[in-house]
């Protein structure tokens, strides 16, 4: 068996192997609640209603989708470039880092302390991913790796945080940050409803790397840098410089990620405030195809999940690990339909 | 046409009907031949005719849509590579398949012994080479590492290799490439001793006096047609051209040059060598303004150090590096650009374009920063196009348009696009590596004109080739590069192509020195 490539492939083949791909997952999706027992046109049912049957409902998964735009987005962003960020969980826990030590510690008002509560976390989320990047461009070292496990160093490093200096005093003792003051929180963006301006500014940042990407000198070299180097390179594009300033971009991005679920959501820092955000992002900007507006639309439909297997696992008995699982199959079965619409199976 | 006295000998190869498409293409179109024991057949045609494909469809690394191949009489059955090798066919392939960090010995031996024989049995083996060697005039030490062999060398390895495993069929892709004209001779007398103890020869090339030399029976491929068989001693290269191209070819015949300024100095210049890629020792070259100077040489003796140099990929290691009389610092390709460097690339596909981009994007690859491209930052989409669409049309670039995918294009489509971006952006010192490799010969004729008319405009010309029928045809002024070194300038027609040859080996660099 061989792989060849294919010079033009039919529409047919570019849009029919991703839509085969969401069957596949559903099929197996499908099986995997029957073997839980329960009917699985059912469980499905339970799932799209737990995610957008009613505006409880609907506004949860909007909420969910929020911090996964952000990391879908710095995944994309550097993606394109071929630059493995799969460090966006410690981009967006510096990011929430900073938003809380700004918040609570500078006493600012509210008008000043919120963009400078994001600029401070959009800066410290680049700086983690700075550190990986010149690493890789001055003495090749392989980023999957370093990005990898700053994870875990981050991780480790909040936890000493909230352990140490910036443990709550009036925590009862719980490891959380002190609480940001009332003004120095994002605002609903409809009052009464639970969502706040981080999901408008997810949606901003979506459009804007869009078009960064399509319309900008900087957006072109990180797309040319991306497919071919070599060719960048020879063109006289400066790669190593093109890859320091998409790396900054994608850390900034994951770290509002942080900011946006402290400042809009939490409230305060604790050492479980991503649920995997940073790496959930790498499937949701798989699913887009690393599409900046895709990235919107495969969160949705990521949090969608998360939030309808959520409800449905109380009324159904199915596990949520469903979810999981239905997120992987998904993701793999992506990967397989990209391969097959650039490649045909040959035998011999 | 069928030859009587083939016909009368042992047929030891019989390819009928091979069919083979890739979607719209058809690169083997019913092709059958066969070949007898003790001949040597001449596989002739340009890139893109189908030679390789056919033969990978003989070795059995791909499967035939139709068609059938023999061997000794018995079908082979299709898509085994092993199957070939084992009834008696060995290939030589372009691109050598050796372990460099393996001696010759172990490399002849590699996938021939059990995997559960304890030993190699390499007493036996070696004796069993150093005959071989000797039979067959193929004299390399069985205790050199690889790595250590010139590239003549290792291409005997690969002869050597087949030879070991009882090939009876020996399938040379392209053989002479990598060669010097002597090294070529001292091949062919290989060849001519293996026909004599009946061994037989596929020889593919696109090189007439070659196949004029060397074979028995030639047959010509045109657009995965065979469209030829004629016996060597009856026809001529002319014959032999106008079939392959389907059409009376005329080389390029320049003017004389009226060369001015030197525009690029290189005084003393050494650069670093990268892996097993010679740098540059210590050479001195002038570039004058009107004039094309060919550098000639055989393949991976510092070609590449000195066309990454003048790009701008690499900086001088020791030396001077002056342009218009000044000295160059902070060089990259951007400076080189910026002084006025037009660059063909060797390998247009990894170098000199972005698969992925459309022609649009690819066309301003140089120029994205400028305007009417882009200001402060915005790229300038329909300005980009706009130029681009000058541009295709100007130099007659045939392709779905300005906004397909360069993927799409013919080698020689992709071509005149680079050349297109690099003559519009009017380079005062071009350098082409390489610039007709690959192409059909409509688009090297149209290629090597444009940059002859470039040269009469006045720009100076930087032509390295490891074909030297190219360089006597187009340069002024020749220097012979070996092993990171060069010759002194030869003036046109001062040199024979044998007297090159012997620089191209290595040879008179120490009196000259």
């Amino acid at each position: 068996m061989r792989l060849d490539p294919i010079a033009a492939p039919t529409p047919a083949r570019t849009l029919g192997l991703p839509a085969l791909a969401i069957l596949a997952t559903i099929a197996l999706a499908a099986a995997l609640a029957a073997i839980a027992g329960a009917n699985p046109l059912e469980t499905f049912g339970l799932i799209v209603k737990g995610a957008v049957g009613s505006k409880f409902a609907t506004l949860e998964t909007l909420n969910r989708a929020t911090p996964l735009i952000f990391t879908g987005l710095a995944v994309a962003t550097a993606f394109r470039a071929r630059l493995w960020n799969i460090g966006a969980e410690a981009q967006l826990y510096a990011g929430a880092l900073m938003t809380v030590v700004i918040g609570t510690q500078l006493g600012l008002p509210g008008p000043l302390a919120l963009p400078l509560m994001a600029l401070g976390a959009i800066v410290a989320g680049a700086l983690v991913l700075l550190g990986p990047v010149l690493l890789k461009t001055r003495l090749g070292v392989d980023e999957v790796v370093t990005t990898l496990l700053l994870n875990f160093i981050m991780a480790l490093f909040i936890s000493y945080l909230l352990e140490g200096p910036l443990k709550d005093p009036m925590g009862m003792g719980w490891p959380k940050s002190p609480a940001l003051p009332r003004d120095a929180r994002l605002p609903r963006l409809v009052e009464g409803l639970r969502l706040h301006w981080g999901f408008a500014l997810a949606l901003i940042c979506a459009l804007g790397v869009w078009v960064m990407q399509t319309r900008t000198t900087l957006g072109y070299e990180i797309r040319a840098v991306g497919q071919n180097p070599q060719a960048a390179r020879f063109a006289g594009i400066p790669v190593g410089r093109v890859l320091i300033k998409t790396a900054l971009i994608s850390g900034g991005l994951a770290a509002l990620a942080g900011f946006s679920e402290v400042a809009g959501l939490k409230g305060n820092l604790t050492s479980d405030l991503s649920p995997d955000f940073g790496y959930t992002g790498i499937i949701v900007a798989m699913l887009a195809l690393l599409h900046p507006l895709g990235v919107v639309v495969s969160a949705l439909f990521v949090a969608g999940i998360f939030v309808g297997s959520d409800s449905m696992s109380r009324a159904a008995e199915v596990p949520t690990y469903i979810a999981d699982i239905l997120l992987a199959a998904a993701l793999l079965f992506m990967v397989l339909a990209i391969l097959l619409t650039r490649y045909r199976v040959v035998r011999g | 046409m069928t030859l009587q006295d083939t016909a009368r000998d042992e047929t030891v190869l019989r390819l009928s009907g091979i069919t083979k498409r890739f979607g719209a293409l058809t690169a083997n179109d019913a092709i059958s031949f066969s070949l007898a024991k003790g001949e040597v057949v001449a596989l002739l045609g340009e890139n893109g005719a189908g030679k390789t494909t056919l033969m990978n469809i003989l070795f059995g690394h791909y499967t035939a849509d139709a068609g059938e191949v023999e061997v000794f009489g018995q079908a082979l059955p299709p898509g085994q590579p092993g199957a070939a090798l084992a009834a008696g066919v060995g290939m030589v392939h372009q691109h050598f398949t050796l372990a460099d960090n393996m001696t010759v010995l172990e490399n002849v031996l590699l996938g021939t012994g059990s995997l559960w024989s304890p030993g190699l049995g390499k007493p036996a083996a070696r004796r069993r080479l150093q005959a071989l060697s000797e039979d067959f005039g193929l004299r390399v030490d069985p205790d050199a590492r690889v790595a250590e062999l010139s590239v003549g060398e290792r291409q005997r390895v690969e002869i050597l290799k087949a030879l070991y495993r009882d090939a009876r069929v020996l399938i040379l892709d392209e053989p002479t490439a990598v060669l010097t004209p002597q090294e070529a001779d001292a091949l062919f007398l290989t060849l001519r001793r293996m026909v004599a103890q009946g061994l037989s020869v596929i020889f593919i090339s696109h090189k007439l006096h070659e196949v004029m030399a060397i074979s028995s029976r030639v047959l010509v491929l045109r657009h995965g047609k065979l469209v030829g068989e004629v016996a060597t001693h009856d026809t001529d290269r002319h014959q032999l051209a106008t079939l392959m191209v389907g059409a009376e070819i005329t080389a390029p015949a320049p003017a004389e040059a009226r060369p001015g300024a030197v525009l690029m100095r290189l005084a003393g210049l050494s650069t670093t060598p990268q892996g097993n890629r010679p740098g540059l020792r210590g050479i001195d070259l002038d570039i004058k303004a009107g004039q094309i100077l060919g550098v000639a040489g055989v393949s991976g003796n510092g070609q590449g150090a000195l066309a990454d140099l003048v790009s701008g990929v690499t900086s001088p290691s020791e030396g001077r590096l002056e342009i218009a009389g000044d000295r160059v610092e902070g060089w990259n390709p951007r400076a080189a650009l910026a002084a006025g460097i037009g660059r063909i690339p060797e390998d247009r596909h990894r170098t000199g374009t972005v698969a992925d981009f459309t022609l649009t994007e690819n066309a301003v690859l140089e120029s994205y920063r400028d305007a009417p491209n882009a200001r402060a930052g915005w790229m300038n989409w329909s300005a980009a196009r706009r130029t681009t669409e000058a541009l295709i049309a100007k130099y007659d670039v045939r392709c779905p348009g300005s906004e397909a995918r360069i993927r799409l294009l013919s080698g020689g489509n992709m071509q005149k696009l680079i050349l297109g971006r690099v003559l519009e952006a009017a380079p005062r010192i071009i350098l082409a590596n390489q610039p007709v490799r690959g192409l059909d010969i409509g688009a090297v004729t149209y290629v090597q004109e444009q940059l002859i008319a470039a040269r009469d405009a006045g720009a100076a010309v930087l032509l390295i080739s490891e074909d030297l029928d190219e360089i006597l045809t187009l340069s002024d002024v020749i220097r012979v590069i070996s092993d990171g070194r060069l010759s002194p300038e030869f003036a046109r027609g001062e040199k024979t192509p044998a007297e090159l040859g012997q620089w191209m080996a290595g040879q008179g660099f120490d009196h000259a020195a």
